[in-house]
């Protein structure tokens, strides 16, 4: 540290202020938007058995957390959505790398990958309940349908747009296609996968919600899903705020081994 | 010096693809001679590049061969572009083709880290390729290319992605390099004034369809660096005979 310039430390400052403001900023959005929040619903200027309020959230929160055995309804969710994102991950990489290294095989399925893409999910819904029945499994299935082939796509796609001159530099040292692969393919595509890594962790968790406002007994879609058959908007509205927090949660542990990952 | 290396006999080469054939190489003839500098010159499209790429075997001839003075002589080609993968640092960059063909071991590595020393990357050994200027680039692409201690040398246009003063300075820098490792060198350029400086014979290509127009023995007698015979009687001599013969014609 001490190498370097006035000027530059001076810079470095500058840009460390840049960073807390931002941060503080974005804490000041939430707390500016809790107190609003709170304080129409005290005055009465929203319907609070519309719309809620803060403190009956965190009321919501802890009779669920004392009750109603909160965790486990989040751990489920949690567990749900991991495996989905570890399952699409796993075969999302493994088939792109088939695809990557078959050029046949990925001409023949292009348009199929393509169909299935844009289909809407939810569509199937109904059929995976009839098929693998009202549980986890199903739900998990369901997340896949979701998470999969977008994971198949972007990691592929980042495989076939490699620099070809990097192909064309291998091939000069006679490399095989599986030193093609190790060398070149996988190390060039490390922020690809990790992007996709993102990606797939929202898209799971979208499917597992999806999942169980469909069918289950269990987890945070559930609670949404029974909150609003009884009408109890603020169970509804106390679910998202958690699921919210969640997402974030699981968001921030990839961006972790993304710094990892990405120097 | 005129002890051939190989011989490429009557090559010819037709791509195909769906919107028909294009016959870039109609007969090609040459003899390449044992650490002589080649240049090889030509409108451009004539089939310099493909020429490479066969020599190198990424390509088939569709008729013709290429034929070696001994068995087992190795290739190094070094590509236009320079190809540093941005992952990897200087030095294992300039292994890539020791770790490919498995042949990197404590003797080959010490050989590579003595070759970044020498000319002068010993500083950049552990920095990634971003923190290199354009020139030390291509350097470190020669070394990748010299890692595998290759017996002939293709260049394809090793310097024309650098501005004027680099190219110049780079040329010195690479001819000394070449010398020094005792290599026989292909190179194809569109800087006739390169091509000059560097070669001990010039082959210049008819445009496409290719075929070989003529070949130059370079004979400079106060023959000394690159830059150096820039200024030379000789030079501008030869600079205007193979102007001639290029043809081109700006339309
Ligand atoms: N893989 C390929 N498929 C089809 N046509 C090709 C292929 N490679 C080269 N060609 C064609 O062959 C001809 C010769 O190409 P090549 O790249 O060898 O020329 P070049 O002399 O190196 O050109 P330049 O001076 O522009 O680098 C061109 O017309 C090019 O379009
Ligand atoms: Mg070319």
């Amino acid at each position: 540290m001490s190498t370097y310039s006035d000027d530059h430390n001076k810079f470095l400052k500058k840009l460390k202020r840049e960073k807390i403001l931002i941060k503080i900023t974005q804490i000041s959005i939430i707390i500016v938007f809790l107190i609003l929040w709170e304080v129409a619903a005290h005055y009465e200027l929203i319907n609070t058995f519309l719309y809620s309020s803060p403190s009956k959230v965190f009321k919501t929160i802890i009779s669920l957390y004392s009750k109603n055995n909160l965790i486990s309804h989040i751990g489920i969710t949690i567990y749900e959505t991991i495996c989905s994102f570890l399952i699409a991950s796993i075969i999302g990489i493994i088939v792109a790398t088939l695809l990557w290294w078959n050029k046949f095989i990925s001409k023949v399925l292009d348009p199929y990958l393509t169909v299935i893409n844009s289909l809407p999910k939810v569509a199937l819904g109904p059929l995976i309940i009839i098929w693998v029945g009202a549980s986890t499994n199903s739900i998990v299935v369901m997340a896949l349908m979701i998470s999969l082939i977008i994971s198949i796509i972007n990691i592929y796609n980042g495989f076939i747009a490699t620099n070809e001159s990097f192909i064309k530099l291998m091939k000069t040292f006679n490399a095989s296609k599986m030193q093609i692969f190790t060398k070149v393919i996988l190390p060039g595509n490390v922020s690809t996968i990790i992007n996709s890594l993102k990606i797939n962790i929202s898209m799971s968790l979208i499917g597992v919600i999806m999942g169980e406002l469909l069918v289950s007994k269990k987890g945070l879609g559930y609670l949404i899903m029974y909150g609003s058959q009884v009408f109890n908007i603020n169970l509804v509205i106390t679910s998202v705020v958690i699921l919210g927090v969640v997402s974030y949660i699981m968001y921030y542990v990839i961006s972790l081994i993304e710094k990892k990952f990405i120097k | 010096m005129e002890q051939s290396v190989l011989k490429i006999n009557h090559l010819k080469k037709i791509y195909h693809d769906k919107n028909g054939e294009v016959e870039a190489i109609k007969n090609i003839q040459l003899d390449v001679f044992d650490r002589e500098f080649l240049s090889i010159v030509g409108p451009s499209g004539c089939g310099k590049s493909s020429l490479l790429s066969i020599l190198a075997n990424l390509e088939k001839p569709t008729s013709g061969d290429i034929e070696f003075a001994k068995p087992n002589l190795k290739i190094g080609y070094m590509l236009q572009s320079d190809s540093l993968f941005p992952w990897r640092t200087i030095l294992d960059n300039c292994l890539l083709g020791l770790e490919i063909n498995h042949s990197l071991n404590d003797t080959t590595k010490k050989r590579v880290i003595e070759l970044l020393k020498t000319y002068g990357l010993g500083d950049f050994i552990d920095k990634y390729p971003s923190s290199l200027s354009g020139g030390m680039r291509q350097r470190v692409a020669l070394i990748r290319t010299l890692a595998t201690d290759p017996d002939i040398l293709l260049l394809d246009e090793p310097f024309s992605a650098l501005d004027y003063q680099t190219r110049l300075a780079l040329s010195d820098d690479v001819y000394r390099i070449i010398k020094n490792e005792g290599k026989t060198v292909i190179m194809v350029t569109h800087d006739l004034a390169e091509a000059i400086s560097l070669s001990d014979r010039i082959v210049v290509l008819t445009k496409r369809p290719s075929e070989v127009k003529k070949i130059y023995n370079i004979e400079i007698s106060n023959k000394s660096t690159p830059i150096n015979n820039r200024t030379t009687p000789e030079f501008s001599a030869y600079y205007d005979k193979i102007w001639r013969d290029l043809d081109v014609h700006i339309q």
